[in-house]
């Protein structure tokens, strides 16, 4: 323990210092991280939301310069077992090239205070200065427990600041102590905590302290035993979801299309203003048609997206999402998963590339591996676009119960069907080639709380900034290339024509149409024109860019009077043939919840599979599963009469 | 006072049970011992999921699900009163 005899550096030798901050998983680490820098790091209620490190500086109010704060994942131990615990670990031995942290803050949830104080003895027993920051402390006194900061920290020797995170009490104290590590001095009784061998010491150790301090544990919490007799009861709680789900997806149609409309007016008007205005050159039309109406078409869909992550953050924050995992755990131990799984496929609903990441929580490989295989199935916010623009053009609006619509049911049918695919595929894998057992799984259930607005307000507003950004460079790129594509080669306007008739003929002889007519055979069998094949080409960038191709060539064709959908559906004034029967929209909904089309995941798969081998397999296993699964749709919808 | 020993997983009510071992020595008895189902621990069953498995227990004042074969590693009697 010599180690811990640390000397007060002289003040020309004072460094910059490095602090990891340590906690168990759902602690409250990320909250005080991001209090201390003033970084907007997400911090749900939801264990696992830090996988891996990441660094800020202190905030200079807090009246020290060069403080460098690193958040590590959250551990209950230092032993670790998965990936993100490896991460914490080395980091504190000093990994990754870089020096072991000076100090280390250890973030103890006051209501659980007896769980987390095992893990100080842990980071005491790696020789570096401590401290303890004691979050949640406004939920203690409301369930009427208690513990003295001052008396604990009496015990520990080293400082203890009681801190609420996301009101900032106690964060001034805390900021200005993080400064010092070389002032953090261990008591006997925390040393000889450093000392046990084993987990029953240390707990025996940690009660032995909180028995010094007349420390008050907290009364349950009765709001959150009240909710989970209703929410995870077998019939009300299922009935309580269902209907929750329902009236969120008719939501995304009847609440969200106001403003939808809005903002398509602004972009057709934008994109009228820029033809009457300018002179009509290629580059104008390539304004008006490729960027404006093109890139316009994807950025509609905003209000849905809001709302989308609105209820996503909102139901991580509250704790629901962590209930949602415990109710299906039985449903993935069927499928031969764990529940870390599934809240990595939860986060894949937003978009795979977070909730890859995320599989860096699951200590089994083969876990790992098959959870990212199959995530990309989860309902990601890049096919919302797509499913709202077919599902309004070619399902119809008829009410079927209540409030709920066709429209509204088919968009739950299709993220039920990617999550059916999602766990089918698992089953498969896990029961083939990459059978194992499961190792042990356990989930913590963290108390319900009320998310503060502005939380999910800074949470929704960061999801629309990446979803204008994806707007504003991938489709926009993908976009102007289309725009060429759909141009090329020029041929001399024939006189005899009309402008708009003129248009239809290079559109016709295009190279897009061209590789599209190509494709034929492949999709002909569920009806696809060549149209789509060139949408479903694109779309293979990024599948928002369905959307935009389809705009461009109804653009071009110089049809941009009413909605895309009304001309996709074919029942405008204009009387032009849809450009699907419903049986092949149905199949195209069906290959794009099956479809692997986004470069960015085959990308993080091969970073976190380390080679090209597995992203080449989800896009081979995917895609050709999308194909029969349209198929086989189209078949059966036409048949039925669709 | 009947102080029978069973696995937490047979555990049918919310009375108060003391966990007298985790038997196995692998990693997954280990981690359950790290996060807190150590020998003389109090821990309480609560609710089983809806679909039967698994089961939420109140352990040191935390609420925690385990599956059923990780709960029968764990050993417990009824508590002194």
């Amino acid at each position: 323990m010599t180690a811990l005899v640390r000397l007060r550096p002289s003040e020309a030798a004072r460094r910059p210092g490095r602090i990891a901050i340590l906690g168990a998983p759902n602690s409250g680490k990320t909250t005080l991280f991001n209090a201390l820098t003033g970084h907007r790091a997400k911090a749900g209620n939801y264990p696992g939301v830090t996988v891996d490190r990441r660094e800020g500086d202190l905030q200079s109010r807090f009246g020290a310069d060069d403080v460098r704060l690193i958040d590590l994942p959250g551990v209950y131990s230092l032993q670790p077992q998965s990936e993100d615990e490896t991460v914490a670990v080395r980091v504190l031995e000093g990994g990754f090239g870089e020096p072991a942290p000076e100090g280390v803050v250890v973030v103890v949830d006051a209501t659980t205070i007896e769980r987390g104080l095992p893990l100080l003895a842990e980071a005491a027993a790696l020789g570096l200065p401590v401290c303890v920051a004691l979050t949640m402390i406004d939920e203690l006194k409301a369930r009427h427990g208690e513990i003295d900061p001052k008396e604990l920290q009496e015990e520990l020797g080293v400082p203890v600041v009681g801190v609420v995170g996301n009101r900032g009490l106690g964060i001034d104290d805390l900021g200005a102590l993080v400064s010092s590590p070389w002032d953090w001095t261990a008591s006997p009784s925390l040393l000889h905590g450093a000392e046990a061998r084993t987990p029953e010491d240390r707990f025996a150790w940690a009660r032995a302290v909180l028995g010094a301090c007349r420390r008050q544990a907290p009364e349950p919490n009765r709001w959150t035993r009240r909710l989970d007799r209703l929410l995870l009861h077998p019939i009300v709680g299922s009935a309580v979801f269902l209907t929750f789900v329902a009236f969120f997806f008719q939501a995304i149609f009847t609440w969200a299309t106001p403003a939808m409309d809005f903002l398509s007016g602004l972009m057709d008007g934008l994109a009228d203003q820029v033809l009457a205005t300018l002179p009509d050159t290629a580059l104008t039309r390539l304004m008006a048609d490729g960027v404006i109406r093109g890139v316009g078409a994807v950025i509609v869909f905003l209000p849905q997206i809001v709302l989308l992550f609105a209820v996503i953050l909102f139901l991580e924050g509250c704790g629901y999402m962590a209930r949602a995992a415990f109710v299906v755990d039985r449903v993935m131990g069927w499928v031969g998963l764990e529940g870390r799984c599934f809240i990595a496929l939860l986060s894949s609903y937003a978009c795979a590339v977070p909730g890859i990441m995320a599989t860096r929580t699951i200590p089994s490989p083969r876990d790992r591996l098959t959870t990212i295989l199959v995530a990309p199935f989860a309902t990601c916010s890049a096919r919302l676009p797509v499913y709202l623009l077919l599902i309004a053009a070619f399902i119809p609006a008829d009410p079927v119960l209540g409030p709920f619509t066709w429209q509204g049911l088919t968009l739950m049918g299709l993220y039920f069907l990617g999550t059916a695919a999602a766990l089918l595929s698992a089953a498969v894998f896990k029961r083939g080639l990459l059978r194992g057992a499961a190792l042990p799984f356990y989930l913590e259930l963290p108390p319900y709380r009320l998310p503060r607005p502005s939380d999910i307000a800074l949470g929704v507003w960061d999801r629309g900034k990446l979803f204008l950004r994806r707007a504003g460079t991938i489709i926009l790129a993908v976009s102007v290339v289309l725009w060429f594509l759909l141009n090329l080669p020029r041929r001399p306007a024939d006189p005899e024509l009309s402008v708009v008739e003129n248009q239809r003929m290079v559109l016709e002889g295009s190279y897009a149409a061209s590789a599209g007519r190509l494709l034929e055979p492949v999709f002909a069998p569920m009806d696809f024109d060549w149209r789509v094949n060139v949408g479903l080409v694109a779309s293979q960038a990024a599948r928002e860019v369905m959307v935009a191709t389809l705009a461009q060539i109804y653009a071009q064709e110089g049809q941009d009077e009413e909605g895309l959908g009304v001309l996709l559906a074919g029942s405008g004034e204009g009387g032009t043939a849809p450009l699907l029967s419903r049986a092949s929209a149905l199949a195209l909904l069906v290959y794009f919840a099956f479809a692997m089309q986004c470069m960015s995941t085959l990308a993080v798969i091969r970073r976190e599979t380390g080679g090209w081998r597995w992203p080449a397999f989800t896009f081979a296993y995917m895609n050709a599963l999308a194909w029969l699964g349209a198929w086989l749709t189209f078949v059966l919808a036409s048949a039925a009469g669709a | 006072m009947d102080r029978t020993l069973a696995d937490v997983a047979d555990a049918r009510d919310g009375r108060l049970l003391e966990i007298a071992e985790v038997t196995g020595t692998g990693a997954a008895s280990r981690r359950l011992r790290e996060i807190g189902f150590c020998t003389g621990a109090p821990v309480r069953f609560l609710r089983r999921a809806p679909l039967g498995d698994p089961a939420m227990y109140e352990l040191r004042g935390a609420l925690l699900s385990l599956r059923r074969s990780e709960a029968q590693r764990i050993r417990v009697h009824r508590a002194a009163p």
